[in-house]
């Protein structure tokens, strides 16, 4: 009996807890956070060095300001998103939180959860990246910023392209389905994916529209919601290319991008060529390796190639912001606070925790050479898309990733992917839009 | 005895006409007034967490929702269960979940009264099985589903460890789509049969050893005495069983989500699992509280179809005739 009640809690906990969300406002109408001075900040850097890092930043700036507290959270990434929204459902988000700007900050705004930024508030942001600061912006105004711009690319183990007699880094796609080849045929695992997670495989798919529409192709897709248009058509043509070598590592669509066999455990090990992945990818890495230290000096990093007959440059980056948002509860600390983490000097320190800094006169502090790469790649971007399941809402951006999970698995076709995003766009476009 | 009005005085039936009806009032007055402060806590619990998010989740079924602030605004209707009807992943889980229920009836469950009843025969370190067979269902579901991730990793898994010493190598228990529902159910059972085997083991031990002597004597073989005297005295134990393992399998959700996440291709989803990926990855609350209300109604109906025509021996007098009773 203990089992069934059990099981029956369990389950009322599911059932209920869209239900259950709606009643919580209720309960902690109190705003415990908005009188007292404690900003509650959750984060998603759960591994050092920027556990840490964030961490000296917070109590510095508790001791620069007798009476604030900062009491912060580390989540891991998906459970930070449904811790969140757990929260913001019962209309308390926290003070500060994470946000990668896109479709997921436009319905929190537009729910009243965010504090906008007053026009004095973020004159700091005059000195950030502003293709970054823009992500944050919905209609002209500021809700929130980044702290660190990035981009997708390949990493890959300069070891196992030698092994393989690999000499250059692949510039057109191409060249990279020759790499593969090459790869295989010396017994190398081309390609760590973590197709369980599915976001990993959408950089494939949405850097191959890019390459082939641009990203004017892209904002004009956006605009009209035409994503079954030839350009998404062609990218899951392509990817099925790749698909068909069978480049990624036995099992990868089980596997996750954090886990010990995971994506990023397969490239920290030395088990796997290469990865399409952010600029996280390093750190990540070295924390999910076995020995804690990832590939260190054999690891290297090229751009995406580009694609034969594509209209895009090779030039635009599909990357991404990680960023604040803050909470319409937060005390007005809070924003100082924002200030100070933004400000160069704790740019660098975070930049030596391995984040690109978007505050200008940090980048100085960037230790790694290949991120110093990345840094300049994306400085000298031509045209910047941020990820697409960031971009528009998430009905929408899970729909992308769970459409390109089954094109990697081979079980959907380009057409049937392209189509199924605007497929859902009918069916649940959501309330809000630009 | 005269003095005190027994209230329930069901098997003296001089009792109530020895009464007045005045003071059987009383009585029923008095009785209605201590009943009142001791159900109260338990109606609060049960209408609080209960009641009220079932409602709240039919509610919110009708409405287009992003779960964001507030109560949702946009009536839909009944088209969040339409659409429900069009979704092939819902209708896929459906067919999971059936597969997994009549795995779990035709495999797991005879599987636990077989070790049931050969743990309780005597045995030497008897009571040292028992408690290995016990232990997995001690286990939270995560930590299951933690432990066979990396028993089944497809690199570094004790599993294909062993395999390879056979000479097959490489083998995706979890990342095949072909197969990952039968990994799944394995893992499930792993976790479930020695709760299931307590069951029947304390049920077997209900069963009086004089009435398997006698059989004996009279000359009945084992396989006499399993059909006849064992299976139908464990009947109670194996429709409460077989119900407990049913709604386990209808519910499953942890298991899934940290083993696979419902993937690849949502080849292990189960409803829980599309329930919460609608929620709490697509913020489409509306259309979740559609699937988390038809997982209630299915739990619901079976629940009542099973009580009513499977469970009906079992509980009569203790549930269905209660009030004649009174």
């Amino acid at each position: 009996m203990i089992s069934n009640a059990l099981r029956r809690r369990s389950f009322l906990g599911l059932a209920g807890a869209a239900a259950g969300a709606a009643l919580l406002p209720g309960c902690r109408k109190d705003g415990s956070s908005s009188s007292s001075k404690t900003i509650d900040w959750w984060h998603i850097q759960n591994t050092d060095p920027m556990l840490s890092v964030w961490a000296g930043l917070a109590r510095d700036f508790e001791a620069a300001h007798p009476g604030v507290k900062v009491n912060i959270t580390p989540l891991e990434n998906e459970a930070f998103k449904a811790k969140l929204t757990t929260v913001t459902q019962a209309g308390n988000p926290p003070g500060l939180f994470h946000s990668w700007g896109g479709g997921v900050l436009e319905q929190q705004v537009a729910a009243g959860l965010v504090k906008e930024f007053s026009a004095d508030a973020s004159a700091f942001l005059s000195n950030v990246s502003q293709n970054g600061v823009k992500l944050y912006q919905l209609g002209g105004k500021q809700y929130g910023t980044p702290y660190e711009l990035g981009m997708v690319g390949f990493w890959y183990n300069k070891e196992l392209f030698a092994k393989a007699g690999v000499s250059a880094t692949p510039k057109t796609w191409g060249e990279l389905l020759g790499v593969v080849r090459q790869l295989k045929s010396a017994s190398v695992v081309p390609i760590a994916l973590a197709g369980g997670d599915k976001w990993p495989a959408h950089f494939y798919w949405s850097y191959l529209a890019l390459r082939q529409g641009g990203v004017a192709g892209m904002a004009e897709a956006a605009k009209t919601g035409a994503f079954d248009g030839p350009n998404f058509v062609t990218a899951g043509a392509k990817l099925a290319e790749l698909v068909a070598l069978e480049p990624f590592q036995p099992g990868f669509l089980g596997a996750k991008y954090m886990a010990n066999d995971g994506q990023s455990a397969i490239m920290g090990n030395g088990q796997a060529a290469m990865e399409l992945m952010g600029q996280w990818a390093p750190t990540i890495e070295a924390a999910y390796s076995t020995d804690k230290k990832g590939i260190g000096d054999k690891l290297g990093f090229f751009p995406f190639p580009a694609l034969e007959g594509g209209t895009g440059s090779p030039t635009e980056v599909l990357g991404g912001a990680n960023g604040f948002a803050v909470g319409k509860n937060a005390p007005p600390e809070t924003l100082e606070f924002v200030k100070f983490l933004l400000s160069p000097d704790s740019q660098r320190k975070a930049a030596r925790g391995g984040v690109l800094p978007v505050a200008a006169g940090a980048e100085d502090a960037i230790d790694d050479p290949n991120l110093r790469l990345v840094h300049a790649a994306l400085k000298s971007a031509t045209g910047f898309q941020l990820y697409l399941d960031q971009a528009y809402p998430p009905a929408i951006g899970q729909q992308v990733n769970d459409s390109v999970a089954e094109l990697v698995a081979r079980s959907s076709t380009p057409e049937a992917v392209a189509q199924a995003s605007p497929r859902l766009r009918r069916v649940s476009s959501p309330s809000v839009r630009h | 005895m005269d003095a005190t009005p027994i209230p329930r005085s069901v098997s003296a039936p001089t009792g109530p006409a020895a009464l007045s009806p005045g003071s059987q009032r009383r009585a029923r007055a008095r009785r209605r007034n201590t009943l009142i402060p001791f159900l109260l806590p338990a109606l609060l619990l049960f209408g609080g967490l209960v009641l009220l998010p079932i409602l709240l989740g039919v509610y919110t079924s009708l409405f287009k929702w992003n779960g964001f602030g507030g109560m949702p605004t946009q009536f839909v209707g009944l088209d969040n269960f339409v659409r429900l009807l069009g979704d092939d992943v819902f209708i896929g889980d459906l067919k999971r979940g059936l597969v997994l229920v009549v795995l779990s009836v035709l495999v797991q469950l005879p599987v636990a009264l077989g070790l049931a009843l050969l743990l309780n025969q005597p045995l030497r370190f008897r009571g040292i099985y028992r408690l290995i067979f016990f232990a997995p269902y001690v286990l939270s579901e995560v930590i299951t589903g933690v432990l066979f991730t990396m028993v089944l990793s497809p690199t570094s898994g004790l599993v294909n460890q062993i395999f390879e010493v056979f000479g097959v190598s490489g083998q995706a228990w979890l990342a095949d789509p072909s197969r990952v529902l039968l990994t799944m159910f394995f893992v499930v059972s792993w976790k479930y049969f020695g709760f299931h085997m307590i069951l029947y083991l304390a049920g077997r031990q209900d069963i009086p050893p004089e009435l398997t002597e006698a059989a004996m004597m009279d000359g009945a073989s084992t396989w006499q005495i399993f059909r006849s005297i064992t299976l139908p005295l464990l009947g109670p134990t194996i429709r409460i069983s077989v119900f407990l393992s049913t709604i386990g399998a209808i519910q499953l959700f942890d298991m899934v989500w940290v083993l696979t996440g419902g993937g690849p291709i949502h080849a292990s989803e189960t409803m829980a699992v599309t329930l919460f990926q609608y929620g709490f990855k697509r913020y489409e609350v509306g259309y979740a509280s559609a699937i988390s209300v038809t997982m209630f109604l299915i739990s619901l109906v079976f629940a009542l179809l099973y009580q009513r025509f499977v469970l009906r021996r079992d509980t009569e007098g203790a549930v269905t005739r209660a009030g004649d009773i009174r």
